[in-house]
């Protein structure tokens, strides 16, 4: 009990630090402004940006009906355009009837075996990235927007607390890269702010679209750090404070980035 | 010499006696001859237009434009482009006509490493005219190793 | 269905020049990498782009493994006569993937 009521102090210590940030002009960078000319155009056009390939993939599995009760998604959700517009914008959150909140993979998985009575889709396969990107697409243009619900609160924190613990062979913390020396270089390229604005990503490195999880994994595997299970909820905790740290930033879904 | 290189070193030596001989210079110009026969190539008209500085060699875009009026007697036939050090020396050609309207092609390719990009196009009177740029690949941080 | 986005405007001026933009779902895998397993990976590429308006070709480009993976490509076309434009993609593995779109010219 003592240590959910420090954690709800944090948050609000967080929130209340954020907010007043946010009244002094919005110095947060997302990774689309620290890209060259070439590749902020790849991403802004849509004929361009690789990733509408995959929303495009997305939208026909929307439409497409799978597991034993042989629905699709768009049997109970209809259009997305409509049903799905500001979902990305507020996840992870705490589905009804749950305790634990899921990222927009996890949400997606959980229809799978409730409703659909499908097998859940594997982490980072093509079917399950094309269903987030084309998820995540309905939020575009649309502001960070986390949920007020206080039972994010605890996870959070912790999601901070992992942010700024060192780890790894390098004993090097996410803050010491893209608090304290974001905007600098490592090897050739600019160190971003780390604001998950743009996932699933394309990045040019994989040559494929990925997720905000694959994306941690790689800079935990970078400081040499082992990876957390693909169904460990650090990366759901990790998540909420970063998407709290991006609040009111723009959704760019389907990012592009090197 | 730092990790990286030594380490891309080390690999090079490991995968050479499967691996494919890397393009060279003259591998680029051998290439190149193959395309143009004996026929001059001269420096202009083309425009090559790459990112300065490339974030992620694995897709940095490439657009060429040739000056041409692009009519039935005058037009590009052609356009090639060439790499020093990929594994092989060609990157793409296409081919086009009077009915393009504007001889101007855009795509995204792969570099492996800083080098010099070659773009030569062919004229409908027989003639060669060409551009070349050199490009700087930086190396990417954080890479993906395989788990 | 390939997975395939194209850009073409759907309607022209007589004579005008337009973009055409296309974009595939292809690895492009080049043949030059080890695997996990320290193996070849086998060369899969797009071998060919073709492009034809009203049946007659109008623009092609023979690929190489040094073009990225999921090509992109883009061309102009003189806007002669209302019409379809055909894209045409061919390579490795039996792979031949056509799209259309519709182009009136006023």
């Amino acid at each position: 009990m003592k240590l959910l009521r420090i954690a709800f102090g944090l948050v609000i210590v967080f929130a209340a630090s954020w907010a007043a940030a946010r009244v002094a002009t919005d110095k947060r960078r997302s990774g689309h402004q620290d890209m060259g000319e070439a590749l902020q155009k790849m991403q802004d056009d849509d004929t361009a940006n690789p990733g509408m390939l995959f929303v495009q993939l997305g939208g026909q599995f929307w439409a497409k009906a799978a597991g034993a009760a042989d629905k699709s998604c768009a049997d109970c959700h209809g259009s997305a355009a409509t049903s799905m517009k500001g979902v990305a914008a507020r996840y992870p959150a705490i589905p009804q009837g749950a305790e634990a909140p899921l990222d927009l993979e996890g949400r997606i998985n959980l229809c799978r075996t409730e409703n659909q009575k499908a097998e859940r889709l594997p982490p980072e396969s093509r079917e399950l990235l094309a269903l987030e990107a084309y998820v995540a697409h309905q939020s575009r243009g649309m502001p960070i927007a986390p949920p007020a619900d206080p039972r994010l609160g605890a996870f959070r924190a912790r999601g901070a607390e992992i942010y700024r613990a060192r780890q790894g062979q390098l004993n090097l913390s996410c803050a010491i890269c893209h608090d304290d020396n974001a905007g600098k270089k490592l090897a050739g390229v600019t160190i971003p702010e780390a604001h998950p604005t743009g996932y699933p990503i394309y990045r040019l490195e994989w040559q494929a679209l990925g997720s905000l999880k694959r994306r941690l994994r790689n800079c935990l595997v970078g400081i040499r750090a082992e990876a957390y299970a693909y169904d460990a909820p650090e990366y759901v905790m990790l998540e909420l404070f970063l998407m709290d740290r991006a609040r009111g930033m723009t959704l760019e879904s389907p990012g592009v980035r090197p | 010499m730092d990790r990286r290189r030594f380490l891309a070193g080390t690999a090079a030596i490991v995968v050479l006696p499967f691996g494919p001989a890397s393009a060279t210079p003259e591998a680029m110009a051998e290439a190149i001859r193959k395309v143009v026969g004996d026929a001059a190539v001269t420096e202009g008209r083309v425009t090559l237009d790459l990112p300065p500085l490339i974030e992620n060699g694995n897709t940095v875009p490439l657009v060429v434009s040739v000056e041409s009026p692009m009519t039935v007697a005058d037009h590009v036939k052609a356009i090639h482009v060439f790499n020093e050090k990929n594994p092989q020396p060609n990157v793409f050609s296409a081919r086009l006509s009077a009915r393009n309207g504007k001889a101007t092609v855009g795509t995204r390719i792969k570099l492996g490493d800083s080098q010099k990009i070659v773009a030569i196009a062919e004229t409908s009177d027989g003639k060669f005219w060409s551009a070349s740029a050199d490009v700087i690949v930086t190396l990417a941080a954080c890479l993906e190793e395989s788990t | 269905m390939a997975n395939v986005l194209v850009n073409a405007p759907k309607t022209a001026k007589r004579g005008a020049v337009v973009e055409i933009k296309a974009l595939i779902l292809h690895p492009m895998e080049t043949g030059f990498r080890p695997g996990t397993m320290g193996k070849i990976i086998p060369r899969n590429i797009i071998e060919r782009f073709t492009a034809t308006w009203n049946d007659a070709e109008i623009f092609s480009m023979d690929m190489s493994p040094a073009i990225s993976a999921n090509p992109f490509v883009s061309f102009f076309a003189m806007a002669a006569e209302s019409g379809t434009v055909r894209l045409r993609w061919t390579g490795d593995e039996g792979l031949v993937v056509e799209e259309r779109v519709a182009i009136a010219v006023e």
